[in-house]
């Protein structure tokens, strides 16, 4: 009963927010340019185009029914149209959700992979020099600048190495787009190659997606696996004579890893952030890379729906998590 | 006073915070100090074509940019507008945030909870996409990145403390001092907040290191200050077109980000170790 309460609290307050959300970015490109429209027109627009503009725009009606007008066209998915391109924003936004999701995804799975088994190590060799080199080691991945990690590598792995390509998705066309994810897509379609391609374009983004999200994941591993290795269900199992390497790979992790599941929300969060300027730099065709074209581009409404659709990715992911959360811990639903 | 000192004690101990003290102190004096440890301190606005893209010597300790320009002097300057940035941002962030946070946490009823709703679609989308919305819709200049790193941080704040304030309100000295009759003001500024204001220190100074961070991303993305502006985001970006000939471009100001992140992560952690009574549990248990 508890626990339907808490989903139909999250589900209620999912609208208010993104209804909030819309208010915020109507707020930034209605209200703060003191002309928008003379703002979209450029400098060289005379006083009729820019009038003609402003009513094809409808900035000439009051602010409320702008705003109104503005809720009721993205509510339907109508972006407007680029100031660059002329195409219909949504559509672009689109057509690069499935690029930048698949390279999340794989960040998320690669920081687990590692920095789960860290987390644990850390903390079952706590205070040792491993452990302080883990620390040091996590420590760095929360100060480092994604973007400037993702030149280092390149100039490693890519220019110097040749090991790995320099950027792009995937070598010349891409699979039939099924899931429209290029892993996922070529192994439907058999192709070997295009794996290999897809796969060898992935690597240096998702690593550096990957290393600071993984620092957050070995934090809260090693801080959760602390606490359970202490309690008393743990004596019991030692002196029911389990060996120390199943305790801790088997009971204490499932009960430490409730923590670590509930930061996937914040990691998320690291790594939407980071994927703007990581997708800059290795030329991935996702979210992030449209928004740096749209900001060299000065296309505000393009800047626009691109931050109303990340925020909702990410408010959307937060609920999935806190949902998840009550389920997994049921104490937590209040 | 006595805390002060405490706290000065407890920090000399942790030799990992005191390494974070000691890196940030390191980005003031050097902000500070700028125009006279400069090798070439005429080389933020000047160009000298013929040296381009020189790699480390004497002459040039971190190699000379597309223009010319001495790197180790641009990077000297940067620390500037670093800490310019981050300073004021954060500071506004604070100031807004925490008497919000104050007064949704003391009053109860619908004004409380618009305020809480309000702070809670900022947090709902990350920092960097509502900054670029609005870096982008102001123009590129560093006033702006403050400004929107202002108006994306400050629910921080209020997030943490509405909820310090609600888990005071119960407490007995407050109750008393609301019994012998203080307003709301008094009760808030001289109860409460000095009490959750070790909360506010550690939440601030690991927010310094993130807000490097994003205005870092902001210069690289182009919306920071404009060139030939020394800031360290800008920088990087510039050195992409010259990989990987020019592989001490990038070099320099990534560590500078690096080494000023680092020092305000560490010294966060080592003052929340010593300020949060919890942790400092944990942490006994944890040595146990």
């Amino acid at each position: 009963m508890k626990l339907l309460v808490l989903v139909l609290n999250r589900f209620f307050w999912f609208f208010p927010t993104v209804l909030g959300l819309m208010l915020v970015t109507f707020t930034i490109s209605h209200v703060i340019p003191a002309d928008p429209v003379a703002f979209v027109a450029g400098d060289n627009a005379t006083n009729e185009q820019i009038e003609a503009l402003r009513a094809q725009l409808g900035l000439d009606q009051p602010v409320h029914v702008q705003l109104y007008r503005y809720v009721l066209s993205v509510v339907q998915g109508d972006f407007g149209v680029s100031l660059y391109t002329l195409r219909p924003i949504s559509h672009d936004l689109a057509s690069r959700v499935p690029a930048t999701l698949e390279l999340t995804f794989v960040a998320v799975l690669l920081s687990a992979a590692i920095g789960i088994p860290l987390g644990v190590i850390s903390a079952v060799n706590r205070n040792s020099l491993l452990d302080h080199l883990l620390r040091v080691f996590t420590v760095s991945g929360l100060a480092i600048a994604a973007f400037w990690l993702a030149i280092l590598l390149q100039l490693l792995f890519a220019m110097e190495l040749g090991w790995t390509p320099l950027q792009g998705r995937v070598d010349g066309w891409g699979p039939d787009e099924v899931t429209r994810f290029y892993l996922i897509d070529s192994l439907l379609m058999g192709d070997l190659d295009i794996f290999l391609s897809a796969a060898s374009h992935m690597m240096l983004p998702a690593i550096t997606l990957a290393y600071p999200a993984m620092a957050t994941i070995v934090r809260f591993t090693r801080a959760g696996v602390l606490e359970a290795i202490n309690s008393n269900y743990v004596m019991y199992e030692e002196a029911m004579g389990f060996p120390r390497r199943v305790i801790v790979w088997k009971f204490v992790l499932r009960n430490a890893l409730i923590g670590t599941v509930t930061q996937i929300g914040l990691i998320f969060g690291i790594l939407i952030a980071n994927a703007v300027v990581v997708e800059a730099v290795f030329d991935w065709p996702g979210l992030g890379l449209y928004a740096v074209q749209s900001i060299l581009q000065s296309d505000y409404n393009a800047i626009m729906g691109f931050t109303v659709v990340a925020g909702v990715i990410f408010i959307v992911v937060n609920l999935i998590v806190d949902i998840a959360h009550g389920f997994i811990d049921p104490r937590e639903s209040r | 006073m006595e805390t002060a000192s405490f706290l000065i004690r407890k920090l000399a101990e942790d030799r990992v915070a005191l390494l974070g003290a000691l890196l940030i102190s390191l980005l003031v004096l050097t902000a500070i100090f700028a125009p006279f440890l400069a090798t070439h301190p005429a080389d933020i606005a000047e160009f000298h074509p013929v040296e381009r893209l020189q790699g480390p010597a004497t002459a040039h300790f971190f190699g000379t940019d597309r223009m010319g320009s001495d790197i180790y002097s641009r990077i000297l300057f940067g620390a500037r507008i670093t800490i310019t940035i981050a300073v004021i941002a954060i500071g506004v962030s604070v100031l807004i945030g925490v008497p919000i946070g104050l007064i949704a946490g003391y009053y109860h009823g619908w004004f409380s909870d618009m305020l809480m709703r309000t702070s809670d679609i900022f947090l709902a989308v990350p920092q960097i996409v509502l900054a670029i919305a609005i870096a982008q819709t102001l123009g590129p200049s560093i006033e702006n990145v403050i400004l929107a790193l202002s108006a994306t941080y400050w629910p921080f704040w209020t997030r943490l403390v509405y909820a310090e304030t609600r888990s005071l309100q119960n407490e007995v000295f407050i109750e008393a001092s609301i019994a012998l009759g203080a307003p709301p003001w008094r009760v808030m500024l001289l109860h409460i907040l000095p009490n959750i204001m070790s909360s506010i220190i550690v939440r601030t100074t690991i927010g310094m290191g993130g807000t490097i961070l994003t205005a870092a991303a902001l210069g690289f993305l182009g919306l920071g200050a404009p060139a030939p502006s020394p800031e360290w985001g800008r920088m990087i970006s510039e050195s992409r077109e010259f990989l990987p000939e020019a592989w001490w471009y990038a070099t320099a100001p990534g560590l500078a980000i690096f080494m000023v992140v680092m020092g305000f992560n560490l010294l966060g952690d080592g003052l929340r170790d010593i300020l949060d009574p919890r942790i400092r549990r944990s942490r006994a248990h944890d040595s146990k």
